[in-house]
């Protein structure tokens, strides 16, 4: 997961099938959803929620290189990528998908539209689609600002600990006086009473289970 | 999907974490530390030579590591960093909803029952109490349990109800529909694939089961896998063990061999865990020891291979209810523990206070056991194991391969593709299949075969580390009796050609049913 998404637009989804969408009683097997950015995007990740789509084809506007009237081209990037094992079952039917850019067939460089075309061949399903479509930039190494190197180990950038799970070191000082004084507290006051941990007079009072 | 390279790395980090809290992973320390001493070891490849060093001396250690990564491969796969938790748990939306509704129905009927019978959900035992339970702990079946206490049953008609919004369910029969109960259409294996995933039970292989009955010589086969299930034994070999166990274990090394399988050891800690649950049930008394009294009198009890196990069950059961090491299984179960509200005079805890509500049947996943193990704190560690691996899976709704939901569509469906005349006929007398063999899935068929083939039965569990032989064998018990079931014309006399398993042969029906 490279930074944040860019933010676009995703046009709705249009069905491909013969005849009017409207009347037929036929469902169609193919969707298009198109992606469109707001200027050309170099593109990392594309990541999606599924939602009953078996395969998945990834078509994207490319602005040609070195070409001043601004040509665009299609180009394939990801054919019939397989999101259900069997169309038919459940498996892989709700997951979280990511396509990466070393997945693609052609670079997916100066991208103004990106084309989710959706299949799913089985009848069983009454709907498919694909959910929550983010599309990640390539995060270049190298900073933006001409910053010479020696100059940028000076002032390192202080980087978020990974605390894994633990709380933050700075509230917990702050509380820390807090649980001192509460203990000053304790040591002046003891009585020869047990400290159970959760005893209300000798019992625990629960009484009812929560359904949350 | 993720990148495969990443995935590995991930799982490799989840077994490393699981492992640093393992004895073992103190003991291959202290080794490494002593190997400092020897002479071998230089200091310019010091990590390589160690390396070396820990890998040819303690060859048996390497494999209990991998086994004990056996037991991580139960957590689910990392998910995608997007997806939520219960995300990764249960990938299913509708599956989710009918865990949690049919959680909901449990809590609120242990609610009621607290508040009809006036009982606190857990409360300090008094003292004299406590002594009293002190004296009694052997002999807890002497109590009589409270009547009013209900009990849930888990039925067909919950897994009937589950549908999937957007599954397209034709009108009317079809050849091509699917006639049974469970509306979803889940991944579950046929008989090919069967076939192809259990070959060690094809009708080449010798088994356990068949190839030591008493006309055939125990030389062709029984003797030699004797020797073999006493040298995996003395090598504590897990993983040979569980590939040991698919052609049966012998009754006098099947309880190293399924200790070995599952990890569970008796080591003095062990023993301590079990000696502090015991403490804990005799300090606190909890409404849902009230269930598991009810649930043992009403089954095991009743059962004639297993009511003398009875104050065993108790001293299981009741230490179960209390363990919190238990809490861990739902990082991968659908489920959730329910939780309670404590009220003190000055705050609000949310406290877990019982792992899993017990339902009708609970205690006959434990009996069994009691034929293989007589110390309680190795019977409570193989059962706890045994419960967090596989019989979670029968009453929490999931669609996981090894789920109730996935094992009874795994029965119907190969009931109907291999006897589509039988399902026919008992469709249509109003005799579902599945409304008589879901009480035998549930309960893996404990308390329905005899013992010796239900121990039989449970290796394979166990060597496949699969619940799916029970959908088989539910398969195969049927087409045994298809004869039988063709000339009934009601429910209740197909229950009654069904009622009574304790004279089947467990290996025979699956060979036949899978590959003849």
């Amino acid at each position: 997961m490279t930074g944040n998404p860019v933010d676009c637009t995703v046009k709705s989804t249009v069905a491909l099938q013969i005849g009017d969408v409207v009347s037929d009683s036929f469902r169609p097997g193919v969707y298009i959803t198109d992606v469109v950015f707001g200027e050309p995007v170099n593109i990392q990740e594309i990541s999606f929620k599924n939602s009953y789509t078996a395969f998945l084809t990834v078509r994207v506007l490319r602005k040609e290189a070195g070409s001043e009237d601004g040509s665009t081209k299609w180009v394939t990037c990801v054919r019939n990528h397989c999101l259900m094992a069997n169309p038919h079952t459940e498996e892989g039917s709700q997951d979280y998908f990511s396509i990466y850019r070393q997945q693609m067939l052609t670079q997916p460089d100066n991208v103004t539209t990106v084309r989710l075309i959706q299949r799913q061949p089985s009848s069983v399903w009454l709907n498919f689609n694909i959910e929550e479509i983010k599309i990640y930039p390539l995060v270049h190494e190298d900073s933006e600002r001409d910053v010479p190197s020696w100059l940028s180990t000076i002032t390192p950038v202080e980087e978020p600990l990974d605390l894994n799970g633990l709380p933050d070191p700075d509230e917990v000082s702050s509380s820390i006086q807090q649980m001192w004084a509460l203990t000053e507290i304790m040591q002046s006051s003891q009585t020869s009473a047990s400290i159970g941990r959760f005893d209300v007079d000798g019992s625990y009072d629960i009484n009812l289970l929560s359904y949350t | 999907m993720m990148d495969e390279g990443t995935e590995l790395s991930v799982t490799i980090a989840q077994i490393v974490q699981r492992l640093k809290g393992a004895h073992l992973h103190s003991q291959l320390e202290k080794q490494a530390r002593e190997c400092l001493h020897r002479p071998e070891i230089k200091l310019e490849s010091l990590k390589e030579d160690v390396r070396n060093f820990l890998r040819v001396s303690g060859t048996q250690d390497w494999v209990y590591c991998v086994y004990h990564a056996g037991a991580v491969t139960c957590l689910p796969p990392p998910g995608h960093p997007a997806a939520p938790p219960e995300h990764t748990k249960e990938p299913l939306a509708y599956m989710r909803k009918a865990q949690a509704s049919w959680e909901k129905r449990i809590l609120k009927s242990l609610n009621s029952m607290c508040t009809e019978l006036g009982v606190p959900l857990a409360r300090k035992r008094p003292i004299p109490e406590q002594k009293e339970l002190t004296n009694k702990w052997n002999e807890m079946g002497t109590d009589e349990p409270g009547d009013k206490c209900n009990l849930k049953f888990f039925t067909p008609q919950t897994m009937g109800c589950l549908k999937n919004p957007n599954h397209d369910c034709r009108e009317g029969l079809t050849a091509r529909s699917h006639w049974g109960l469970i509306q979803i259409s889940l991944n579950v294996r046929a008989i090919p694939q069967m076939r192809e995933a259990y070959p060690e039970l094809s009708l080449t292989c010798c088994q356990l089961g068949i190839d030591d009955h008493a006309h055939i010589p125990p030389d062709l086969f029984e003797s030699e896998h004797i020797r073999i299930g006493n040298k995996v034994v003395s090598e504590q070999d897990s993983a040979a063990a569980q590939q040991y166990s698919r052609q049966g274990c012998p009754t006098g090394l099947r309880a190293q061999l399924w200790a070995l399988i599952l990890n569970a050891t008796n080591e003095p800690e062990d023993i301590m865990h079990y000696e502090q649950l015991k403490a804990a049930v005799i300090h606190h008394d909890l409404l849902v020891d009230n269930l598991i009294y009810k649930d043992v009198k009403l089954t095991a009890s009743n059962d004639d291979y297993y009511f003398v196990f009875e104050d065993f069950l108790y001293q299981v059961l009741l230490c179960f209810s209390r363990d919190t090491a238990v809490l861990e299984h739902f990082s991968y179960n659908s489920a959730t523990p329910p939780k309670s509200y404590i009220q003190g005079k000055t705050f609000m805890s949310v406290c877990v206070c019982v792992c899993v509500v017990p339902f009708h049947g609970f205690s006959m996943y434990v009996a069994p056991l009691c034929f293989l193990y007589n110390e309680p704190s190795k019977l409570y560690s193989v059962f706890r194991e045994m419960y967090v691996r596989y019989f979670f899976r029968l009453h929490s709704i999931s669609s996981s391969p090894s789920g109730i939901v996935s094992l009874c569509l795994q029965f119907e469906r190969l009931l109907q593709s291999h006897l589509p005349q039988l399902f026919y006929h008992l469709q249509k007398i109003g005799a579902q299949p599945l409304r008589i063999a879901f009480k035998w899935m549930v309960r893996a068929f404990s308390g329905y075969l005899s013992t010796d083939q239900l121990l039989l039965l449970w290796d394979r569990v166990l060597g496949y580390d699969s619940l799916e032989i029970v959908a088989v064998l539910a398969a195969a018990v049927f087409a045994f009796r298809a004869e039988n079931l063709m000339e009934v014309t009601s429910l209740a006399s197909a229950e009654a050609v069904l009622a009574d398993l304790s004279t089947l042969k467990v290996m025979p029906l699956l060979q036949i049913f899978l590959f003849a």
